[in-house]
């Protein structure tokens, strides 16, 4: 992972007649090669600023760097460089599925032999060759989705941006994606994503930011964020033996005997060496040993609250 | 770039031919072929109208086809693929400048509007009860003016479908064609107006009054507004109305 490909500085947008920012004052980079992931309650902002980035929505103020062409200043150079697969399906409804993909192909220069092989050797790669010939509108849900990542391949963009993609996927649509996804990211695409699917986040993105009412409220590694939430500090851990084991400095210690091995977890702040140095000490076989983490989502919920927006 | 907008070109050319060359004829020419029927050959029958009645209706009515086939191809299209369908953000997102898209639109909508304008010229033959007679018709004035009128279509067209809400398209179409048709000197010659005054003045402020009349130069001998303020009132429609539609096409391509 080298520098920056995207960088957000201060940007804030407020649509016209609207009382308040859509997006107050955010800021972030994405890294080449990483998967970045906005994740934030409906209408925090999320897909508002990826419209910034793909020149679609006008910054009321801000700087939209991607790849070092200003937004505003260069939007051609910047649309060259990203593809965007969007929360709602916008494929051309005239056209069939390959002839989406060819004329995207078009836009971005590609001659006429050369379309119609990328369009075919990507429709197999997305699991859709015998529905070529196909009208769009004849596409389910899923199909669509699939359509619009290959049409976003097509120009070979160097940032992938997908908006809630895996929104109303089938679970084998999803994990399909997911693989999509990581695959690009090993071939040296840069991907941006939002999503409400924590296990997704949580799976996919090397970073994560947080927003919530247009502002970034938390940025870090999916294990980074974690670790905001309080009450779970802690470590499990698997011992021979069925007695309890008893850890010097921790503040709770509960658990159970089974099949003549104690399963425990032991809160307080510990490192997990310090309980392997206990079981150590106390004569017993370490069997298991991880440190307690919430889920990404307690953390959403930890840190945007409950309350329905 | 260049190739971008060739490729979106291409692209709309291909939807005519391949996906919609029968919507495409029936929009742009059944309107004409009934104001052809009706006023050139049903009046003079039944002795309603001058047994030449027709010839002179003849430039009017490919104003007509010009302004409104190339308006419709505009409009109808844009209004859809910008609210419901949202299937123009994949072209706004193409390597070009995004008012490049919006003169893409133009350009195509031109090439409809002549090509519908072209078609009325047989179907005239047929239809009028004296056939059509272009052999007085100075050809690059008449292609010219072809191409003017359909261009004066198009930029109404990319008003009307960026500037007119969505919701409010089916509303504004009928309160606006129906003027645009019938003020247009699409029936009459300008200077037979000079009995209504106030309505030859009105009429000067709709655009294809000078398409109508340029025509009317190019193919009659009939007496028509002067060159000098057709060419005018043609520039100064394109400049306007092509304007006021590119500036209301970026309105609705970046929010
Ligand atoms: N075109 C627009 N015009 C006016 N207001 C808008 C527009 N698009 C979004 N908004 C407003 O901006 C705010 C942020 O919306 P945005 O779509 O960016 O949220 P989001 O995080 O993508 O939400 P979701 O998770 O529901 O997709 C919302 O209050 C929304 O109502
Ligand atoms: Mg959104």
């Amino acid at each position: 992972m080298s520098g920056a490909l995207v960088e957000v500085a201060d940007l804030r947008k407020r649509y016209p007649g609207a009382p308040v920012d859509a997006v107050a004052g955010i800021s972030f980079e994405v890294r080449e090669g990483e998967i970045f992931g906005l994740l934030g309650p409906n209408g925090a902002g999320k897909t508002t600023t990826i419209g910034t980035i793909t020149t679609r929505v006008r910054p009321t103020s801000g700087r939209v760097v991607v790849d070092g062409f200003d937004v505003r200043r260069d939007p051609v150079a910047v649309k060259r460089r990203i593809a965007v697969v969007p929360q709602r399906s916008n494929l051309d409804r005239s056209l069939t599925a390959v002839e989406n993909l060819a004329f995207h192909a078009a836009y971005f220069g590609a001659g006429r032999r050369e379309r119609r092989r990328r369009a075919l050797e990507m429709l197999a790669r997305m699991g859709l060759e015998g529905r070529a010939d196909d009208k769009v509108d004849q596409y389910s849900g899923g199909m669509a989705q699939r359509l619009m990542i290959a049409r976003a391949l097509m120009h070979e963009p160097r940032l992938l941006i997908l908006d809630e993609p895996t929104t109303g996927l089938d679970p084998q649509s999803r994990l399909f994606l997911w693989e999509a996804m990581l695959d690009l990211r090993a071939r040296g695409v840069t991907l941006m994503l939002t999503t409400h699917d924590m296990a997704e986040a949580d799976r996919l993105c090397d970073r994560i930011a947080i927003v919530d009412h247009g502002r970034v409220i938390a940025l870090d590694t999916p294990r980074g964020l974690r670790r905001l939430l309080p009450a779970e500090h802690g470590v499990e851990v698997v011992v021979s033996g069925p007695e309890p084991l008893a850890v010097a400095g921790a503040e709770k210690v509960e658990g159970a005997a089974d099949d003549d091995r104690w399963h425990g977890r032991v809160y307080g702040e510990l490192a997990p060496g310090d309980v392997a140095d206990a079981v150590r000490a106390a004569g017993r076989e370490l069997v298991e040993l991880r440190r307690i983490e919430g889920s990404l989502e307690d953390v959403f919920v930890h840190l945007t609250g409950r309350e329905l927006r | 770039m260049i190739r971008a907008f060739l490729a979106l070109c291409e692209r709309d050319l291909y939807v005519t031919v391949r996906r919609e060359p029968v919507s495409f004829l029936a929009q742009s020419l059944l309107q004409p072929l009934f104001f052809l029927f009706v006023f050139g050959r049903v009046l003079p029958e039944i002795g309603a109208a001058q047994g030449d009645y027709g010839s002179q209706l003849l430039p009017g009515i490919l104003a007509l086809t010009l302004v409104l086939t190339a308006l419709q191809n505009v409009a109808l299209p844009l209004v859809i693929e910008f609210s419901f369908t949202k299937e123009i953000e994949d072209r706004l997102l193409a390597p070009l400048p995004v008012s490049w898209v919006a003169v893409e639109k133009l350009l195509i909508a031109t090439v409809r509007g002549v090509v519908g304008g072209l078609l009325i010229l047989p179907l005239g033959e047929l239809i009028l009860p004296g056939g059509i007679d272009l052999g007085g018709a100075s050809i690059p004035v008449l292609a010219a003016m072809l191409v003017a009128g359909a261009l004066v279509g198009a930029c109404l067209g990319l008003v009307l479908g960026t500037v007119v809400p969505p919701n409010r398209i089916s509303v504004a179409f009928g309160l606006i064609l129906t003027p645009l048709i019938f003020t247009g000197a699409t029936f009459y010659p300008w200077e037979a107006l000079d009995s209504l005054r106030w309505f030859q003045v009105v009429t000067l402020l709709n655009p294809m009054t000078y398409v109508s009349e340029g025509l009317r130069g190019a193919i009659t001998d009939a007496p028509h507004l002067a060159t000098g303020w057709i060419v005018l009132g043609i520039a100064a429609g394109v400049a306007v109305f092509g304007g006021l539609g590119v500036r209301g096409f970026l309105r609705r391509a970046v929010d």
